[in-house]
Formats: structure tokens, C-alpha cells, sequence
């Protein structure tokens, strides 16, 4: 059974339309100019369902998550607050929260974030005061039995989320991310993104053994992909970035090519990685993550034929209460 | 620490020491009601602190997990997860931040699978009370005071069938 929910999130309606989705990852500046934000925003606008907003990426300071995503939202186009464990503890966690809901920011993403000791600030105290389990279920516990953490009562009204968590196939130990994959849907995730794609093989292992505990039922999948920009881009994801998986297959793609060249090989090998993935089962869209180089993203989404995105339709009141049946056939 | 390493791969004896211990625990559970928490855990940590240090290297969060994920201390993580490992493992099994270390959800997912406990790898752990940390651990579960999910949440919920039988027991 899909997850039932009522956010009224574009991104939602979208997966329990059953419609391919696509994300797209936008990064946050570092300083206070926001001229970034308004270039990525027109590239970008129109080119996905919802636009991710990273939280501190790569444990280095950036703009706050949550202000970008304002950004976005005034921009009209819908975020996906990214919220990590470790900067905040479930104080700030709960008050970001509050603070999206109040804005009309519904899809959020929990991560445990990359730790501070590879980041621009070794020296600070790294919080996870939950994990991204624990912040998944107090998402859920928040909307669904509108309770703080404490268990008090949330004042007024129960916020609204759209809940995301992420999967990483290509960490060890291989044999438990499905399984810690059910652990995050037993916690209430909805949707779920993974690392970036590179070891094809190894996602179709993974996303079999995730079809067998019928996981892909319970919650939609969004396979993350990206275009790799250099050779030198792609010796650094092998060799100094911890959970990812490129094999050397992709390094031999770029080798012995122009700069110039290089980057369109890059953008080729990311459109046949995702053409290879959304025909796995049970993948329910595409998450694109080009860190660095928004401009690739409306060529690759292009290219998938998933140009122009459709609108969900908004929620009527006759699929309303066909919900609210379905959710009553659960209890 | 060759001698630890060999007593958490073969975590067997550990795992009747901890029956034992939860044996023992249950039956002092009247005169720990009577001292308190913390007068208890003057006496009791000391003594948990001597045999865990150098056994589990464990940090004294008074409320130990050790028998829920495969008798290896979830503190020690850098990034102190209870619920498995993070994305940010190596491909040879190793630690993001101490690449010299096996990743302690590694070790532990191994060495949960030579323990009675394998099925616990599905619990969902909840976030760790602060309040505790200091406190003696064999005090806080003798008096079922760790562990407590917070918020509405009555029981702790598993991830696979396991959670149907434990909703089951709870019902």
C-alpha cells in the first residue's frame, strides 16, 4: 500500500499520480548574495517537480537551508527542505520545521550529514543529537499525532510534511541497506532519494532485494543521478569522497578527452545512467544532483524526454475523501 | 586491543554475560527502587565503568543498547548513530572520519549475527536521553527508565514482521 497523505505538495500528488518525478538539487550560497539563487532559479524553474535544497553540504557554511528554500518558494517553484542531524539539536530541528510549515514548505528530506571533520570547521561540535531515523519519526510524529518530542501538544495546528529520507546502496554493508531502507519507512519516510548512481549493477542488486521486501510499495524511490564535469571531478568522487561508487569504467570515459569534451561526455554518460535506472523496478523518479553546474540539468532532463513537467492535479474534494477512505481501510 | 577485538567477534560469552547481568538486574530491582537512580548509580558505575571501558570503550550514555547491536558500543561512532551505519562508509568497510577504523555499524551488523539478539537489527532505537549520560545503565534499565520512546509513541516499532509480533505483544 502507498503511503497516504493530504500534503498539499505538488511533488506528492505527483509519485501518487503514479507520474515519473524529478528532483533537481540547488545549492545554497555561501555568502550573503543571493545572485546565485536567482541564476539557478532561471535555469532551473519548470525543469523539476521539486527542487531539493541542500543543508550545509559538504559540513562547509553555507546559507540556511531553509532561507533558500523561502527564496524558491517566492520564486514559485517547490522545495524540498533538506534538514541534517548535524548541526542542530531536536530543538532547532522541531523549530526549522515549524518555521517550513509555517512558510508552506511540506517536502522535507532527513539526513545524518557528512561529519564536520571533513568539512571548513573541524573545530565545532558535530551535534547528531537524533539520528536521521529519529528525525524522520518525530517528522511523522509531529504531523501525525501533532506532538512535539516531548509528547506536548503542537499549539493550534499539526504541521503538514512530505517526508523524505536517503539511501546510500553503495556503502558497506551491502546486505543491510534494504534493510535499513525499511527501517526508515517503519519511521514514516514517503519518499526516498538515493546517493548518486554510477555502479549500475550494484543499484539493480539493491533495488531487487528492496522490490523483494516490497519496500517499493511502501514508499517512492527516487534514483539519484548527476553528469561528472571533469576528469578531474571524476578522480576526486573516487578517490576522496567516502560513499560513493565510480568505478573506473566512468574514469575511462573522460580520460584522454578535451576539457570541452569532456564535459559533454560527462553529460552523455549521466543521460545513459538514468535511461539504464528508470527502467529498474520500482524506481518512482529521478533525482538530479550536478553540484556546481545547474546549467547541465535542463539538457540531461531534456534529453529523458521529461520536458516539460506536467502539473499534479490539485487535490479535489472527491479525491479528498477518496483518501480519507483509503486511509480509513488502513485502520 | 587484539584480546577486545576477539571477545566482540565472538560475542557468545558476552551474550550470557549479559543475560546474567539482566537476571541479576531484575532481581535488584526492589532495592534499587529504594535508593533512587542516582544514589545507585554512585555505587553501580564505578563498577559498569571498569568492566565496559576497557571491554566496549564505553562512553557511559546510561542507556546501553550493547545486546540490541551485536555487543559493540554504538557511542563510539563519530557521528554516534543507534540505528546502523551512515552513507559515509568506505569501500573496505572503514570509517569516513578515521579511515584507519572499521566502521563501528560494520563490526556490529557481523557480530550481531553470531548473537541470540540478530532480529533487534530491525529495531528502530530511540534518540538518546542526555539526561541519563553519567548515570549507571544497569540502574536506568533495571528501573526502565532507558529506552522510552519519546513523544505519543507507546512501544518501540520494528522494521520487518518482527514489528507485527511486538504490536501484538503490546496490544
Amino acid at each position: 500500500m502507498k503511503p497516504v497523505d493530504r500534503s498539499d505538495s505538488n511533488f506528492s500528488r505527483m509519485l501518487r499520480a503514479g507520474r515519473f518525478a524529478v528532483t533537481v538539487e540547488v545549492g545554497p550560497p555561501a555568502g550573503p548574495t543571493t545572485e546565485s539563487i536567482t541564476r539557478q532559479i532561471g535555469i532551473l524553474r519548470g525543469y523539476a517537480d521539486a527542487y531539493n535544497v541542500t543543508d550545509n553540504q559538504a559540513a562547509t557554511v553555507h546559507m540556511s537551508s531553509l532561507a533558500t528554500c523561502i527564496m524558491l518558494k517566492q520564486a514559485g517553484m517547490e522545495p524540498v527542505l533538506q534538514l541534517t542531524c548535524r548541526d542542530r539539536n531536536r530543538l532547532a530541528l522541531q523549530s526549522d520545521l515549524v518555521g517550513a510549515a509555517g512558510h508552506g514548505i511540506a517536502n522535507i528530506l532527513a539526513l545524518s550529514g557528512d561529519h564536520i571533520a571533513g568539512g571548513d570547521h573541524p573545530q565545532a561540535k558535530p551535534v547528531y543529537d537524533l539520528d536521521s531515523i529519529n528525525l524522520v519519526r518525530m517528522a511523522r510524529m509531529m504531523r501525525d499525532d501533532g506532538v512535539f518530542e516531548n509528547g506536548k501538544p503542537i499549539p493550534k495546528a499539526a504541521p503538514d510534511f512530505f517526508i523524505g529520507a536517503v539511501a546510500n546502496p553503495f556503502a558497506p554493508p551491502y546486505d543491510f541497506r534494504p534493510l535499513r531502507l525499511a527501517k526508515k519507512v517503519a519511521a514514516g519516510a514517503q519518499f526516498i532519494q538515493t546517493q548518486l548512481i554510477f555502479n549500475v549493477p550494484r543499484f539493480r542488486e539493491f533495488m531487487a532485494r528492496v522490490v523483494d521486501l516490497g519496500l517499493h510499495e511502501q514508499v517512492y524511490i527516487l534514483a539519484g543521478v548527476g553528469p561528472v564535469r571533469s576528469l578531474r571531478a571524476a578522480h576526486f568522487m573516487r578517490d576522496q569522497v567516502a560513499g560513493l561508487d565510480v568505478p573506473d569504467w566512468v574514469v575511462a570515459r573522460l580520460e584522454g578527452l578535451p576539457k570541452a569534451e569532456q564535459q559533454r561526455a560527462g553529460l552523455e554518460l549521466c543521460i545513459e545512467i538514468a535511461q539504464q535506472v528508470r527502467e529498474i523496478e520500482g524506481v518512482a523518479g529521478l533525482h538530479i544532483m550536478a553540484v556546481g553546474w545547474p546549467s547541465a540539468i535542463p539538457p540531461i532532463v531534456e534529453a529523458l524526454g521529461l520536458h516539460p513537467r506536467p502539473l499534479a492535479e490539485p487535490l479535489d474534494w472527491v479525491s479528498l475523501g477518496a483518501l480519507s477512505l483509503e486511509a480509513m481501510g488502513e485502520r | 586491543m587484539a584480546w577486545r577485538n576477539y571477545l566482540q567477534d565472538h560475542p557468545g560469552p558476552l551474550g550470557w554475560a549479559w543475560e546474567a547481568t539482566a537476571w541479576v538486574l531484575r532481581r535488584a530491582r526492589p532495592w534499587l527502587e529504594r535508593v533512587g537512580l542516582e544514589r545507585a548509580s554512585r555505587w553501580l558505575l564505578p563498577v559498569e565503568t571498569a568492566l565496559k571501558k576497557p571491554l566496549f570503550d564505553c562512553q557511559a550514555c546510561g542507556q546501553c543498547v550493547l545486546h540490541y547491536t551485536g555487543m559493540t558500543c554504538p557511542m563510539t561512532c563519530p557521528k554516534q548513530l543507534r540505528n546502523g551505519p551512515c552513507g559515509g562508509v568506505r569501500a573496505n568497510g572503514h570509517c569516513e572520519v578515521y579511515p584507519e577504523r572499521p566502521c563501528v555499524w560494520v563490526q556490529a551488523l557481523t557480530r550481531i549475527e553470531r548473537t541470540p539478539y540478530a532480529a533487534e537489527k530491525h529495531r528502530l532505537n530511540p534518540p538518546v536521553d542526555w539526561r541519563l549520560e553519567g548515570m549507571a545503565s544497569w540502574a536506568t534499565h533495571a528501573l526502565e527508565r532507558d529506552q522510552i520512546p519519546t513523544g505519543s509513541e507507546t512501544l518501540v516499532r520494528y522494521a520487518t514482521e518482527r514489528w507485527e509480533e511486538v504490536a501484538n505483544e503490546a496490544r
